[in-house]
């Protein structure tokens, strides 16, 4: 029974939640990253531990649009994660404090937990021209990204803006956007990718991190890969009718009203890797992604997909399948040959017997003048 | 023409060595089943069409996707091809409602090489590029072997090796019954994924006792069934269908070593309708009786040089 005695740090640090509720946060969390329930304790543990593990949280270029997707959770809910699970020492929609009151916070935050840390990156890192494009308390963006990560515990991308520089990298990228593991070379940079990204994958992945002290299984782009394994056509709730040759042709019209697949209309599940048919957004129940909702799916999380295809222009198939239909047993090859062909090969056979006789003609001809 | 008392005699000894050939063509060289041979029962009632035998088959093999039809959507090959080992066709008729039905109904059948006893491509082959392994019976093929001339394509009864007409260094493809899964103690993609057991793998004589035994199944019982793999403990239940009362490739042109069984006549399902004798034995048989011995090429040729020597002699004369 020991592993129950973290029950009463929790009750500590988490007045107002009861321990249900609690720890059915932390089997939710576990079951949204594949692990088993039993992880949840495990969770349980790490996040009711009294020195809550702190994050620096910095914005580069950005729209801050990952931050309004992690204010709209709700297990756990943004102030449950900032007040109960991780100590967020700079963000700057979030802080209380601003100015040099706010970047005070962050130094010292450095200094006491470096090495400890995680840091968040929301946002791609200007390079171009010594990084003047984003300044933040007069110093550019890219040296503080350097300097912050070099003494950071763990480094997490989030946004595609910062996981492959997203939106401005896109030609003719007036700032030379770089994202985080590109600028940070060498440095092992996991990337929630998305616009916005999923704040479950990114909860996840932090918790995950808490929890075993590592950070979860990743692919060869630094995506969590239980969230950016599979690609979007995969799991999509729509891929029947793509398997049926259903599409919808245009917006409104009787395919599309149907339900049927938007693949023609320009969806870029078949090459983009995301969870988002698996797990939705916002918590709005059943339909609550792009796609769910009739639009194509974007590519939002894809380098060289989102904001590099165009948004109708329909894409590559990733991972080719045969359709619902099969092939008939007596298959039909050709269409027989044609009145023109035919009269092509017969005029070539004539000439051939023809230029034969008078070969063999002259033949005989010769043999009587011998 | 007068004919020498001595030329007729010769030429009756010639027919005798000719006549004494066809008694043995039926008997010889027919194959027999190696006690360790291979294979795969497809059970087209348990088909369900899903076609994941396709993709795990490109899998494994690494074969590429093949498009038909103007959309490049599907891997949808009409058939067979030189990037196809394996592919679900589905019959249709009537109203195409009930499945394993002749009439009305419709049903699935995998199409792939059949690994004959007795395998025509094999005989064929003169750069013995194309082999049947001595203990498995897996007709395989080396492409270094091979010279290209395609005489498997012509000989093949099921149609199965095809040919890279697109490729400036072609090879013959067929379905190897995945031997190098087999060398790493795998079994065929195909009937590792098949979720339903339709596809079976295992040593063809189990294979052959299996499927007399769902012949003997009572139509509409429910019985249990073998996934994947006869020695695998994976079992499903089912509901057993009314099978035909044959076991396609059991004596099929001298047997094979993939076994069919369907609720649908195996002719509508496009499997040719083959006598029980293996046509490689006879064509074997026959070849191997002008030649034996060189007996009778020598007295043809015999024959020859007496002809011209007398003509000579004529002309002289």
């Amino acid at each position: 029974m020991k592993e129950h005695n973290f029950e009463g740090p929790i009750r500590e640090t988490l007045k107002g939640v009861s321990r249900r509720d609690f720890m059915k946060f932390c089997g939710i969390m576990a079951v949204s990253m594949g692990l088993p329930l039993s992880a949840g304790t495990q969770i349980a543990e790490a996040v009711s531990n009294p020195r809550r593990p702190p994050v620096i949280w910095l914005h580069g270029q950005e729209c801050t649009g990952c931050t309004e997707s992690l204010l709209r959770t709700s297990h756990p809910s943004l102030e449950h994660l900032i007040l109960d699970l991780i100590s967020l020492d700079y963000h700057e929609t979030l802080n209380a404090g601003a100015g040099h009151q706010a970047e005070a916070a962050f130094e010292n935050s450095i200094k006491e937990n470096a090495g400890k840390f995680i840091m968040v990156v929301e946002g791609s890192v200007p390079i171009k021209d010594g990084g003047i494009y984003c300044m933040i308390g007069g110093r550019p963006f890219a040296d503080i990204v350097k300097e912050t990560a070099a003494k950071a515990a763990a480094v997490i991308a989030i946004g595609s803006c910062a996981s492959w520089g997203g939106v401005q990298s896109s030609e003719p990228n007036p700032t030379g956007a770089t994202g985080v593991p590109q600028f940070l070379k060498g440095t092992t940079v996991v990337s929630i990718p998305g616009c916005p990204p999923n704040a479950y994958n990114f909860l996840s992945t932090v918790l995950y991190f808490l929890t075993f002290k590592k950070l979860p299984a990743l692919d060869e782009l630094g995506r969590p890969k239980f969230a950016y394994g599979r690609l979007i056509h995969e799991n999509c709730e729509r891929r029947p009718h793509f398997d049926a040759g259903r599409f919808a042709e245009q917006f409104g019209d009787e395919g599309h009203l149907q339900g049927y697949c938007l693949y023609k209309l320009g969806c870029k599940g078949p090459m983009t890797h995301a969870n988002c048919p698996s797990i939705l957004f916002c918590d709005a129940g059943s339909g609550a992604w792009p796609v769910g909702t009739g639009h194509p799916c974007f590519g939002c999380t894809e380098e060289g997909i989102g904001f590099t295809i165009p948004l109708h222009t329909t894409s590559d198939i990733g991972i080719v399948t045969p359709a619902a239909e099969h092939a008939p047993i007596q298959t039909q090859r050709g269409t027989g040959i044609s009145k023109g062909s035919a009269a092509l090969l017969g005029g070539i056979a004539g000439a051939a017997i023809g230029a034969g006789a008078m070969v063999a003609k002259r033949l005989g001809d010769k043999d009587k003048g011998d | 023409m007068k004919i020498k008392r001595r030329d007729f005699l010769k030429g009756l000894a010639g027919s005798a060595v000719l006549a004494m050939a066809s008694p043995a063509v039926a008997t010889s060289s027919e194959g027999k089943r190696l006690p360790d041979a291979l294979g795969i029962l497809y059970d087209a009632t348990l088909c369900v069409g899903c076609q994941v035998c396709m993709v795990a088959c490109k899998k494994a093999n690494a074969m590429p996707v093949e498009h038909s039809g103007s959309e490049r959507l599907w891997d949808n090959p009409a058939d067979l091809s030189a990037s196809t080992l394996n592919i679900i066709k589905k019959y249709e008729n009537g109203t195409a409602k009930n499945k394993d039905l002749e009439i009305d109904g419709y049903a699935f059948v995998k199409r792939h090489c059949m690994h004959c006893v007795d395998a025509a491509c094999v005989s064929a082959c003169p750069a013995s590029a194309l082999t049947k392994e001595l203990k498995t019976g897996i007709v395989s093929y080396n492409k270094n072997a091979c010279i290209g001339c395609r005489y498997c394509q012509v000989t093949c009864p099921f149609n199965i090796p095809k040919f890279e007409w697109d490729n400036p260094f072609p090879k013959i493809v067929k379905c190897q019954l995945c031997s190098h899964l087999l060398a790493k103690g795998q079994i065929p993609a195909c009937c590792g994924e098949c979720p339903t057991g339709a596809s079976l793998f295992g040593p063809v004589k189990d294979l052959l006792e299996e499927a007399e035994r769902r012949q003997k199944m009572t139509a509409g019982k429910y019985y249990e069934f073998p996934v994947s793999d006869m020695s695998s403990t994976k079992i499903q239940i089912h509901k057993a269908k009314n099978y035909m009362s044959h076991i396609y490739g059991k004596s099929e042109g001298g047997g094979t070593q993939i076994l069919m069984l369907s609720g649908v006549p195996f002719d509508k399902l496009g499997l040719p309708v083959l006598p029980d004798h293996s046509y490689t034995a006879i064509a074997e048989n026959i070849q191997h009786t002008l030649y034996k011995g060189m007996i009778l090429p020598i007295v043809a040729f015999g024959g020859l040089i007496f002809l011209v020597k007398r003509a000579e002699k004529n002309k002289k004369s």
